[in-house]
């Protein structure tokens, strides 16, 4: 196995790199922060990470499974709003809020599965396809309503303000926990099953996964299923958090979901990544809008333009590194 | 069928001209005098103008696409280069001292444009110079361009009052909208460089296969970089007609989301994603088609949020139509009982 030696750690395997260079900028973006800012080197400043990001690590545990197969979902975004307008809709009419969860994430997961399909059977490439998807989705939030709805259902309201006591005065909403329970399920599956070895495989090549006789149509049409499906937990997580749904909700969010997988470490062609990388790259992209509201003058566009920055360099790291591993 | 109606259905622009054909005779039937033309004070006016008029920024951005696609790129931030030439040529007019003086307005779009060069040059330079997946490499200055167009703008909106600058986007000359004769002679000059010089081969054959053109010896990259700083260019120009119709510049709205109608336009027209062909006169078209539907969604009385309801059937039906598997699979078989039409047949009706 080829392995890099980076000083004072010895050698890790390279396809260890790209996740340690994100997990070294994550504790260095921490430590300056806490040298620079007051009260900011808490172990509740991670936590509130976690709790601002949750639906977004959701999301983008989703869009690994897309992006590992060589694939993309655009509609993610549109699908968390669909999502939170669904569930604030049939709240206002007095629907079961259990009821109401699942079928929200059954819509999720048939929109995906239906992207999936077209994807496979009819081999357009999923870039255009989640596309429509993502207007699909926008557009029927809009013919629900054009209005912000509210949500003051009692299990809903009381998942947005339950805290969890950590002990030593940190807490975690439910929310928090429901994404780390999804990471784990995540990683296992792309980790330890056979469908995981399936989903690594058709993205390392798609051609050589289907002459080893392996299920590549099924793999591709279940990681936009399990996308989409996860972008409908997305939304729930967003709708507690908002207590409202909203057709312009989650604007932009596959955006912020492509960048935390990149900046995770994930190649973008497929078939290289881990999961832990995408946690990573959300807290990275988490602990940038942190920093940005300590330092106070900094406006929120900041954001915006550091993430494009963030995205620049490591998508430059990931050329160096393929292309060396190719020599 | 005779073989003229075949060839005629055949057509690589029967089915947008087609749809955008009936969507107009679909107006005529909710709004009245929708086809009348009329002259008003030395201004065209009417609703077919309308749709022009309104539609120009679109078309100019898809024509950048066109030609991006074509190299089997992509370009996603013409969204971000749209608000940043607006919000560039908007502060710098804001601050003339007379905001009407020709030469001001003039240096104003002058440097909003050479930025929209500057950007184009470094999405190429990403593309071509590094190697990047286009979808990758665009995608950073999508995110980054919303965050640098608002701190153009302070986060405000810019409004300006100029006369001057407001003929580009809301103005006439000779009768006609000005943004159509930008978009006209935009389009005249592509035709003419990519369809009478070799420039249109060029790009088709790295859209092609980019590795065989470097072998016979076409500098792929000069091209890729001229495609997307031309692009670029498209959506500067674009950027300051949709600012200069408002007279102001919103970093944050201004050309939201119009790289996927632009891709959209590219797509109905016949210019397919994957590369190596490329039809200008599709891609108006799409753009036109697109333009028509967001007026007929109005005339009709639908919500015009549902417009991204329609476009989203609309890119699948003809994402469907284009793809061969779809063809493969729902249309021979059901051709078969009447006798199947020659394997060679179906292969030539996939390139429309």
């Amino acid at each position: 196995m080829t392995t890099a030696t980076i000083p004072g750690v010895g050698r890790v395997p390279r396809k260890y790199v790209p996740v340690l260079v994100t997990a070294v900028l994550f504790l260095v973006m921490f430590a300056a922060g806490g040298i620079r800012y007051e009260d900011f080197a808490t172990g509740q400043i991670i936590l509130n990470v976690f709790i601002d990001n949750a639906f977004l690590l959701v999301v983008a545990v989703g869009m690994t499974f897309v992006i590992l197969t060589g694939g993309i979902d655009l509609s993610v975004g549109s699908v968390v709003a669909l999502s939170t307008m669904v569930a604030a809709t049939l709240l206002k009419h007095g629907w079961s809020p259990w009821l109401v969860i699942l079928i929200v994430l059954l819509i999720g997961a048939v929109l995906g599965l239906g992207m999936g399909a077209i994807i496979h059977y009819f081999e357009i490439q999923p870039f255009i396809v989640t596309l429509a998807g993502m207007f699909l989705a926008r557009g029927l939030c809009f013919t629900i309503d054009t209005e912000s709805i509210s949500i003051d259902n009692s299990t809903f309201v009381g998942f947005a303000q339950t805290r969890i006591d950590l002990g030593g005065e940190m807490w975690v909403s439910p929310s928090v926990l429901i994404a780390v329970a999804v990471v784990l399920v995540a990683a296992y599956i792309l980790h330890y099953t056979r469908f995981g070895r399936n989903v690594y495989a058709t993205g390392g090549s798609e051609q050589s996964a289907l002459l080893m006789g392996l299920p590549v149509g099924r793999t591709k049409i279940a990681v936009y299923t399990i996308s989409g499906f996860c972008s409908a937990l997305g939304g729930m997580l967003l709708s507690f958090y908002m207590l409202s749904g909203y057709g312009l909700h989650a604007v932009g969010m596959e955006l912020d979901a492509i960048a935390a997988v990149v900046i995770g470490g994930t190649l973008l062609t497929g078939g290289t990544g881990f999961l832990l990388g995408t946690v990573l790259g959300v807290l990275v992209l988490g602990l940038i809008q942190t920093i940005i509201s300590f330092e106070g003058t900094l406006s929120s566009w900041w954001t915006r333009i550091f993430i494009g920055l963030l995205l620049f360099v490591f998508i430059l790291l990931q050329r160096l590194f393929s292309a060396r591993s190719r020599q | 069928m005779t073989p003229n109606l075949t060839a005629f259905l055949r057509h690589r622009l029967f089915w947008p001209v087609a749809i955008l054909v009936g969507l107009l005779l679909l107006n005529l039937i909710f709004t009245d005098n929708f086809f009348h033309i009329e002259i008003k004070d030395g201004h065209l006016y009417g609703s077919l103008i309308d749709i022009f008029r309104f539609g120009a920024p679109l078309m100019l951005v898809a024509m950048g696409m066109t030609l991006v696609i074509a190299t089997s790129g992509i370009d996603l931030s013409v969204g971000s280069v749209v608000a940043i030439s607006g919000a560039l040529a908007c502060l710098q007019i804001s601050e003339l001292g007379d905001q009407n003086s020709t030469g001001g307005v003039l240096r104003a779009v002058g440097v909003a444009l050479v930025l929209s060069l500057i950007l184009g040059a470094w999405n190429g330079l990403l593309v071509a110079g590094i190697g990047i997946q286009p979808i990758i490499a665009t995608l950073i200055l999508m995110v980054a361009g919303r965050g640098l167009a608002q701190l153009i703008t302070g986060g405000q909106i810019i409004t300006v009052n100029s006369t001057s600058y407001k003929l580009i986007g809301g103005g006439y000359w000779l009768t006609l909208p000005f943004g159509i004769i930008i978009v006209a002679v935009v389009l005249l000059l592509t035709a003419l460089l990519t369809r009478r010089l070799a420039l249109g081969l060029l790009i088709e054959s790295v859209g092609g296969n980019a590795e065989a053109s470097r072998l016979a010896g076409i500098g792929s990259r000069a091209v890729l970089m001229t495609v997307y700083t031309f692009c670029a260019l498209c959506a500067g120009i674009a950027g300051l007609m949709i600012s200069s119709n408002v007279s102001s510049a919103d970093g944050n709205n201004a050309g939201l989301w119009i790289e996927l109608d632009a891709i959209l336009a590219v797509v109905i027209g016949g210019t397919s994603l994957a590369g190596g062909r490329f039809s200008l006169s599709g891609t108006m078209l799409g753009a036109l088609i697109i333009q028509t539907l967001t007026t007929t969604i109005y005339s009709i009385g639908v919500p015009p949020q549902t417009t991204l309801l329609f476009k989203a059937l609309v890119v699948t039906i003809v994402c469907l139509l284009q793809s061969p598997a779809f063809r493969a699979k729902v249309f021979h078989r059901r051709r078969r009982p009447t006798g199947a039409p020659p394997v060679a047949e179906e292969k030539v009706s996939v390139t429309a």
